[in-house]
């Protein structure tokens, strides 16, 4: 039984008006992978010309403190000598394999980076797992407790943690739980993936490796659990300032369930999309703790690649890393587009 | 009678509010207290060859033992080479600040002006500048400062070129939010009909405008400089002549003070750079609460 | 039987600089089916008024006196039971429906929230509880599934409207329900409350600045003014013939279109209502007042009772107003 009826009750979704042959989400979808897919081939345009539009001698590059074989020398400068054109055409054709192999380890550049990169995805997968759990609570904990003990402890550590390079944090983690300080013996390895000789597809293998990987991991996930854990905090703190907190509060509710139903899961919407936004300094949190822990993935091969210069292994990284982080950049887009119904509809 | 011209009432208002800025940081008990570690270490960046000769520097006029602990004579230790690590600490200070503070003056001009401009001008100028942002910010920084840095060569310019230019996205993107919404404000559509040119816009409208933001903004890039800075030259990128506190980190972790539990070598010039890296950060906190304030508690 | 009473009550919230007295020494009175009206300006204390009903003022808000709901002291209550009576004793349709609706929520979800709260029933009943609850507020069952950003401004409205009945409460308060609606709209929201009203014989507390809304809508009106109530009477008495300076410009402020004698009333009143925490001395009116005299500006007037309706005004008294 309706008591009013009347032209207030049609439906105001953009779809009445113009009907696009695509559903909104889907629109939106389409327009993210397009603007990858740019960025993308942006990243490749940059990789080409960084090297060869610079001032000198770009052969030098190569072959800097480096005793080349003069034949190697010729084939250089014929390449290079070439018109540009010739050259980034010939680029173009495959940009993602170089055409000269990694000068450090004299093999295709794809077989270096090949074996190198489950042990990167492992060590930082588990860590930004981890943080992202941990940091999300701490965040919402400190946020619920605001001005109080416990947020007063927990923001001031978060602070200090976000101010300390991570690969010092990992030196001091080190040298007190590896080598021993002050009568304290080590007990984590000095570094490595695994002890030498153990076959780590067995079950002792596993656990040898994830003995190995503690102290890592760890640093990690308490450095990047920092910056999560803030801007959780923030993101919460301006949710609970809303207007429909309150009308959940007029009906009845608990307050921590005004919390749990409603503020939360809004403010957790900005917290992705931060989070994601900040992929890059995860990547580059893996390149130095591999190196302080001599962890054999990609992040320490960077690190041997500008040692050489290694110019090809270090131009296809770059690609490497770049791709990663802009596909996850995507994800992060498209995932916020499911989640928040105000984009999907 | 003398008439008063705009622009002096105009700089009178400015000078007020800057005031008023300056007495609400005041009432901020953690800006103060990183605005004091930071002066604390930019005197002794600035005093350091009056309390350490520079000889103490040099490897060949090294005079302690290798790897001492702590003593009455070496209050940090000596290094590897036997050199006083108090000493390499406090003459450190002086190119991690330099390098964070003008690789942060670099990033804060880039960053200002592209933001400024892609917020004002709409169309393809806009388009294309905003793209160049979005561009930068996904770029992962430190494979692209190491790309950058290896092609550029090691040197403490180059450096500070390095970070100015990986990080000049991040300001410039909160400086175009910021420039939208005062460009939507009503007097500056007033400005516009009054026949002001764009660059007059830009500088004498909207730039006073985003001025706090972008003060509260170079604060916390100073913080991401230093940090920047102490990555690459712990990775070998830095100017090797130059003592920062990224090279001593690079110097012990090389010559195996880890193994050695040199403990004093590793950790003096880290606590150096999070206590910088904190104060720059408190500070730029307690500004951004004074111009965005959220909700206190009830 | 008074559903809701205000017997001398008094709230101060604490700011930064000091205290502030948002209501002072109000005293009121709703009995069950009566709709009755607040009129005033910003910052007079209504919608505090609204909010302490439910117990819904920050915590450092300080009241005195007594607010009684159905003859409970509201104050008194634990906080269970505050809980229970939220929603289903008295339910609030709070101002700006735009964000008092969660966005990443669907109505259904929202609607049927309180009623899994209060009421002992399981999904699917209450799913069937907020189709009907819909269809009462004129809008389709069906669009029970989308979002609020789906919706337009007067829908939203209904909705909440929808919501506040759906513990089937004895007391709705309605704050600016009409606020930011065309006026086709506002109409259609006002008839909805008067026929609610009506069908479930509801004590209403109608909230709003626009004395010519609660005129039509409203049985009795109090014109609140610096947080006191200086003129009461019936909606209709109040809104004609305006015993209080204060309310004769409210209600002169809309002109009804024919009416000869609105021509000649006063437009408004010059300046500003004062800052709750920077109140005049005497009369807070008398700044503005068009007929202050010195008596207005050293003691501030009692509510005195005039037939049937009542008035704080020194000059009230004198027959020429």
């Amino acid at each position: 039984m309706s008591l009013i009826s009347g032209p207030d009750t049609a439906p105001r979704s953009s779809a009445s008006g113009r009907r696009g042959v695509l559903a909104p989400g889907v629109r939106y979808g389409l327009s993210r992978v397009l603007s990858a897919v740019g960025t993308f081939i942006f990243v490749i345009l940059f990789n080409f010309f960084l090297f060869r539009l610079l001032p000198g001698d770009p052969i030098s590059l190569y072959t800097r403190g480096r005793d080349v074989d003069p034949e190697i020398k010729r084939q250089l400068q014929a390449r290079f000598n070439a018109p540009i054109a010739e050259q980034f055409f010939a680029y173009i054709r495959n940009p993602f394999v170089p055409e000269l192999p990694s000068q450090r380890f004299s093999a295709p550049v794809w077989d270096v980076i090949g074996p190198r990169i489950w042990p990167t995805l492992l060590l930082v997968g588990t860590a930004t797992v981890l943080a992202t759990v941990f940091g999300v609570w701490l965040g919402i904990r400190s946020a619920w407790k605001r001005g109080q003990r416990f947020d007063k402890i927990a923001t001031t550590v978060t602070l200090v943690l976000y101010s300390m390079p991570e690969f010092w944090f990992g030196m001091i983690l080190l040298i007190v739980f590896s080598v021993g300080v002050f009568g304290i013996p080590g007990i984590f390895p000095v570094g490595g993936l695994s002890t030498p000789g153990v076959n780590i597809a067995t079950f002792a293998g596993t656990a040898d490796v994830a003995w190995h990987l503690a102290l890592p991991v760890f640093t990690l996930t308490v450095i990047y659990l920092a910056e999560y854990s803030l801007v959780m905090r923030a993101s919460l703190i301006d949710e609970m300032g809303a207007d429909y907190l309150r009308t959940a509060r007029a009906k009845g509710l608990r307050e921590a369930d005004v919390r749990r139903r409603h503020a939360v899961p809004n403010a957790l919407l900005p917290t992705t999309t931060l989070i994601f936004l900040n992929l890059g300094f995860v990547v580059g949190g893996a390149i130095t703790i591999e190196y302080v822990f001599s962890v054999a993935g990609l992040g320490s091969l960077t690190v041997l690649a500008l040692r050489g210069p290694d110019i090809p292994l270090l131009q296809t990284l770059f690609l490497l890393f770049s791709a990663a982080v802009i596909i996850a950049n995507l994800v992060a887009d498209l995932l916020y587009a499911r989640l928040d119904p105000r984009v999907r509809t | 009678m003398t008439s008063v011209s705009t622009r002096s009432i105009v700089w009178a208002r400015r000078r007020r509010s800057w005031k008023q800025l300056g007495e609400q940081f005041r009432r901020s008990r953690t800006g103060i207290l990183g605005l004091a570690i930071f002066v604390t270490f930019a005197t002794l960046a600035l005093a350091a060859p009056l309390l350490f000769d520079s000889s103490q520097l040099d490897v060949t006029k090294a005079t302690g033992g290798v790897y001492e602990s702590p003593t009455a004579r070496y209050w940090l230790g000596t290094d590897d080479a036997g050199r006083n690590v108090l000493a390499l600490v406090v003459w450190g200070a002086r190119i991690s600040l330099l390098v964070g503070l003008c690789a942060t003056v670099l990033s804060m001009c880039i960053g200002t002006a592209v933001g400024i401009a892609s917020g004002h001008f709409r169309g393809v100028i806009g388009g294309v500048l905003d793209r160049v942002i979005d561009w930068f910010l996904v770029i992962p920084f430190l494979p692209l400062a190491i790309v950058l840095a290896t092609v550029l060569g090691k040197s403490l310019l180059n450096i500070i070129i390095v970070i100015g230019v990986t990080s000049w996205p991040a300001t410039a993107r909160l400086i175009r939010a910021q420039t939208l919404s005062v460009e939507g404000r009503p007097y500056l559509e007033r400005a516009k009909a009054l026949g002001s040119g764009d660059l007059h816009q830009m500088t004498r409208h909207v730039l006073p405008n985003v001025m706090p933001l972008v003060l509260a903004n170079t604060t916390l890039a100073v913080s991401i400089s230093i940090l920047s800075e102490t990555t690459l030259s712990f990775l070998g990128l830095g100017d090797p002549t130059a003592v920062s506190w990224g090279t001593i980190l690079d110097d012990a972790f090389s010559t195996g003070a880890i193994s050695a539990g040199a403990w004093w070598y590793l950790a003096a010039p880290g606590v150096c750079v999070v206590l910088v890296v904190l104060a720059f950060n408190l500070v730029g906190r307690a500004l951004e609460d004074i111009l965005d304030p959220r909700e206190a508690p009830q | 039987m008074t559903l809701l009473e205000f017997d001398d009550v008094s709230i101060t919230y604490q700011a930064r600089h000091g205290l502030v007295p948002a209501v002072r020494n109000l005293s009121l009175s709703l009995p069950l089916g009566q709709t009755l009206g607040i009129a005033g300006e910003s910052g007079c204390g209504k919608t505090t008024l609204a909010d302490s009903v439910l117990r819904l003022l920050p915590k450092s808000a300080q009241v005195s006196g007594h607010i009684r709901l159905d003859g409970e002291d509201v104050m008194a209550m634990s906080f269970g039971q505050l809980r229970a009576a939220r929603w289903a004793k008295a339910a609030v349709v709070f101002q700006g429906a735009m964000h008092a609706l969660n966005p990443v929520q669907r109505i259904e979800t929202q609607l049927a929230e309180p009623i899994l709260l209060h009421e002992d029933v399981g999904v699917q009943a209450a799913r069937v509880r907020v189709g009907e609850l819909l269809e009462q507020v004129g809008l389709p069952a069906t669009r029970a599934g989308d979002y609020p950003h789906q919706l337009s401004g007067g829908q939203k409205q209904r909705v909440m409207i929808a919501m506040a009945l759906a513990c089937r409460p004895s007391l709705l308060i309605a704050d600016e329900p009409t606020t930011a609606l065309d006026v086709m709209v506002q109409a259609q929201v006002l008839d909805l409350l008067a026929s609610l009203v009506r069908q479930f014989g509801l004590g209403v507390m109608l909230i709003s600045h626009d004395l010519s809304v609660l005129a039509g809508a409203c049985d009795r009106v109090a014109v609140m003014y610096a947080g006191r109530i200086v003129e009461e009477g019936a909606a209709s008495d109040v809104f004609a013939r305006p015993l209080h300076p204060y309310a004769k410009a409210l209600a002169g402020a809309f002109p009804r279109i024919g009416d000869q004698a609105f021509r000649y009333a006063p437009a408004g009143l010059p300046g500003d209502p004062p800052f709750p925490g920077d109140l005049p001395p005497g009369c807070p009116l008398h700044p503005r007042c068009p007929i202050a005299v010195e008596a207005c500006s050293t003691a501030e007037p009692l509510l005195s009772r005039y037939g049937d309706r009542e008035a704080a005004c020194h000059r009230v008294g004198e027959g020429l107003v």
